[in-house]
């Protein structure tokens, strides 16, 4: 009798698995009713046949990019999804280059509409682009983003020039003689410069792959790499020699990369207080009663001192949109009109709430207009 | 006899020895045990201390007027432009009259979370006879008064180094004092989808998308498994081949499940062009990395009915194919189901082979189909502990325990059936 019982388990499954299909089928059904682009054929059971998922089209708004700018667009998806007949918009958070290349793949509802990016696109991205048929590229600027190096609150607070931070953190630096490099010698933040604590250099930052720590690289550690004379003159000589020394950073265990995920490093920096963390502004401003962040070249990083441009390591950030897929994907044109209204952007917006940083009101306005227009990126070549 | 030992005497004398070591290993076995219990322990004690807090949230009582001018402007009801955030606003200027300059206005705005707006607008909807009359709601706090009032931001701090304002503290005990806040079962967490607002945040999304991804897993690796073993055990000539396959088979279970989400992109999402994101794909994914496991288990199930059965049936006249189907099946059946549940359990707290797939996403529509946008728990825990509002830490938190619970209960079911279902020879 037992025997009887379990060997009914095995069509029950089956017939799982069938109701699974079936469902399946009409669901795909519903959204291809929606779509501009029309659905060929129906088929039950799309899992076999790929194409008519590939040809049924989407009725949302598809995101990838950067994980710096993740937290804005959600928001702004989220608002939009909410407050509009259209479906939430999909972000995947996949890096700014990650980004770019799924953007680059091509035009058509298997490619995204929008990539975000913590860096303005580059010319090689924008020729993979035009080779895969996306060739009109709308650029929106968003606003600015700045870049602490925060330590834990009940450390002592520093103030740090970029040249101090070049110092501490490149794997090799200019020795004595002009022209000559050594293998970085320094071990405590006084061995710097005189003037900071005596404690052991200890940075934890973001691995190669973050846009963070392009931009990190490129505004503190380059700008500080600058001020030794003949480093500079290099850049004129030897682009590639100049760019090695002042973007590669030390890999002797003084800077540790401590992964994408932000929230770590600040629990980290709270555990150590003679650690510093490399991380965006909004995660300092969410966290301001546990760390702290460093005065680079005499700023604080505030809210208004990175608005003004005063401090020194902070970068614009983009989205970049495939003009192919405006009035194509529903919700596209809207979730541009939500992202550059003022309720969004501007000074009291909700994304300032979040930790972007507004642009100014003139570009802001020239921004929008732009994005109305639709106006596609003119790449110059350098 | 000399000074030779008798067999006795020299049992005797390595007896203190013996038991010694016998005592040390038992303590060592106890430390271990000890060990493992104490870090179980310790990761489950601070799971429920950060993540209790969240099954509750904050609710603020407001009253509020659905003004017919805002809502229906010229008498049309106008619920996707009307403006319901301000009729929040305006019922909280008029409980607190004193914040009367605009910065001291939008410190005020942020004690209510945006979903005020979304449930006046559901509420409109829902019942057009309001408009026009005041009523008496609770409304979703902000996430920093939520915090505030579960004690994870310090008033005593200086006021610079906290996200709510002396003044935004006075207003909160003003509530507090009057009744009009009081903590609730946080229903948003199990009904709502993804949401970049703490107090509306929910699993329901990453809990429907693992649901359905299973399913896809179940209903292909269950009987792609146990046809595999069947044949493997049962039909397969033993040769070199046979070896080979087993061999590949025992190299797949151990295979690191990104490699998986690597071939489920190259394969159903490039060259098949299934969509991205879609649990569908990561069902087929899963059922990658659920296969080999429910092979093993299946095989090892079928190894474990006796031959004797086998020939007795052989012996009766049953053909092959009626051994299996009549005789071996059933009896391995509570084995497969176990090995299966395992397998699924593994599945479902699988996150880096749905990275490579786009399921590692924002998405806020709770999926519908096999073929909707979708998360799944774990993709959902990775996503909120990497965001930077205070409220997620312990949402977290609260995820990571409704997912432990979903293991527990598969793995109990595991244990059950095997206990219940499972014969001893």
């Amino acid at each position: 009798m037992s025997i009887q019982k379990k060997s009914i388990v095995l069509p029950l499954l089956a017939l799982v698995a069938l109701q699974a299909c079936g469902k399946d089928g009409t669901d795909s059904k519903t959204t291809a009713g929606d779509m501009a682009q029309p659905a060929a054929a129906e088929q039950s059971e799309p899992k076999m046949s790929g194409g008519a998922v590939a040809q049924s089209g989407r009725d949302y708004v598809y995101i990838v990019g950067s994980s710096t700018v993740y937290p804005f667009a959600t928001v702004v998806a989220e608002r939009f999804g909410r407050g509009s007949e259209f479906k939430t918009p999909k972000i995947e958070s996949t890096g700014s280059g990650g980004g770019l290349k799924l953007f680059c793949d091509g035009v058509g509802v298997d490619h995204p509409d929008v990539t975000n990016s913590s860096r303005a696109i580059k010319q090689s991205e924008v020729d993979t682009c035009a080779e895969n048929g996306v060739t009109e590229i709308v650029e929106v600027k968003i606003g600015y983003d700045g870049i602490v190096l925060a330590n834990a609150l009940a450390a002592d607070s520093v103030e740090l020039s970029r040249a101090d931070i070049y110092l501490a953190l490149a794997k090799e630096v200019p020795g004595e003689a002009e022209g000559e490099l050594i293998e970085n010698p320094f071990e405590t933040w006084s061995d710097v410069n005189p003037a900071l604590p005596d404690s052991q250099i200890e940075v934890l930052g973001p691995p190669p792959t973050s846009g963070t720590r392009d931009a990190f690289v490129e505004l503190a550690m380059e700008g500080g790499c600058k001020s030794v004379d003949w480093i500079a003159a290099l850049k004129k000589t030897d682009k590639n020699r100049y760019k090695a020394i002042c973007h590669t950073i030390r890999e002797d265990g003084a800077f540790v990369e401590a992964g994408e995920n932000d929230n770590l490093i600040v629990q980290k920096l709270e555990a150590n207080p003679n650690a510093f963390g490399i991380f965006g502004f909004s995660f300092l401003d969410q966290n301001k009663e546990k760390v702290k962040g460093a005065l680079v070249d005499g700023v604080a990083p505030t809210f208004d001192a990175i608005a003004a441009g005063d401090y020194p390591v902070s970068r614009p950030l983009f989205f970049y949109v495939k003009k192919a897929h405006v009035d194509v994907i529903p919700g596209l044109r809207g979730y541009l009109r939500e992202f550059t209204s003022e309720r969004t952007w501007g000074e009291e917006g909700y994304l300032s709430e979040r930790g972007l940083i507004p642009m100014p009101d003139k570009e802001r306005r020239e921004v929008a207009a732009a994005v109305r227009d639709l106006t596609p990126l003119s790449m110059v070549i350098e | 006899m000399g000074n030779k030992l008798t067999t006795s005497e020299i049992v005797a004398a390595g007896l203190a020895r013996r038991r010694r070591k016998e005592t040390t290993f038992r303590l060592l076995g106890i430390l271990a045990t000890a060990v493992g219990v104490l870090f179980l322990g310790v990761f489950f004690a601070t799971l429920i201390a950060k993540g209790a807090s969240a099954f509750k949230q904050t609710f603020v009582q407001l009253e509020i007027t659905l003004d017919a001018e805002v809502i229906a402007p010229g008498g049309e009801i106008d619920l996707e432009y009307a403006d319901f955030d301000g009729l929040v606003r305006t019922a909280l200027r008029s409980r607190f009259p004193d914040a009367k300059s605009r910065a001291d206005r939008r410190e005020l705005y942020r004690l209510i979370s945006v979903g005020a707006g979304y449930q006046l607008r559901d509420l409109v909807a829902s019942n057009p006879d309001l408009i026009g009359a005041k009523q008496s709601l609770w409304v979703p706090a902000s996430s920093d008064v939520d915090m505030l009032l579960k004690g994870n931001i310090d008033a005593s701090v200086e006021e610079a180094l906290r996200t709510m304002s002396d003044k935004q503290i006075a207003w909160v005990e003003s509530l507090e004092n009057s009744g009009e806040i009081r903590s609730e079962f946080n229903d948003a967490l199990f009904g709502n989808g993804d949401s970049r607002d703490p107090e509306l945040a929910g699993i329901k999304g990453a809990v429907m998308g693992s649901f359905y991804m299973l399913l896809v897993t179940i209903a292909l690796s269950f009987p792609i498994g146990v046809a595999a073993a069947i044949y493997l055990e049962e039909f397969a000539p033993k040769n070199r081949w046979s070896d080979l396959i087993e061999v590949n088979i025992n190299n797949l279970a151990a295979v690191p499940s990104i490699v998986f989400g690597l071939l489920g992109l190259a394969v159903f999402i490039n060259w098949m062009s299934l969509p991205r994101s879609a649990p569908v794909v990561g069902g087929l994914v899963l059922t990658l990395l659920t296969l080999p496991v429910i092979i093993i288990a299946s095989r090892a199930s079928i190894q474990a009915v006796p031959p004797s059965i086998r020939e007795a049936a052989l012996g009766l006249g049953a053909s092959s194919t009626q051994v299996v189907f009549h005789h071996v099946l059933p009896l391995a059946m509570p084995g497969m189901l176990t090995g299966a549940i395992i397998g699924m359990s593994r599945a479902l707290g699988e996150s880096a082979p749905l990275l490579m797939i786009g399921m590692v996403a924002f998405i806020v529509d709770v999926p519908g189909g096999f073929t909707d946008p979708a998360t799944a728990l774990p993709v959902q825990i990775y996503l909120w502990a990497d965001s930077p509002e205070r409220a997620f830490a312990e949402r977290t938190s609260a995820a990571i325990i409704v997912l432990l619970g979903f293991l527990l209960l598969m793995n109990l079911a595991a244990v059950i059936i095997r206990k219940r279902m499972e014969r001893k020879w």
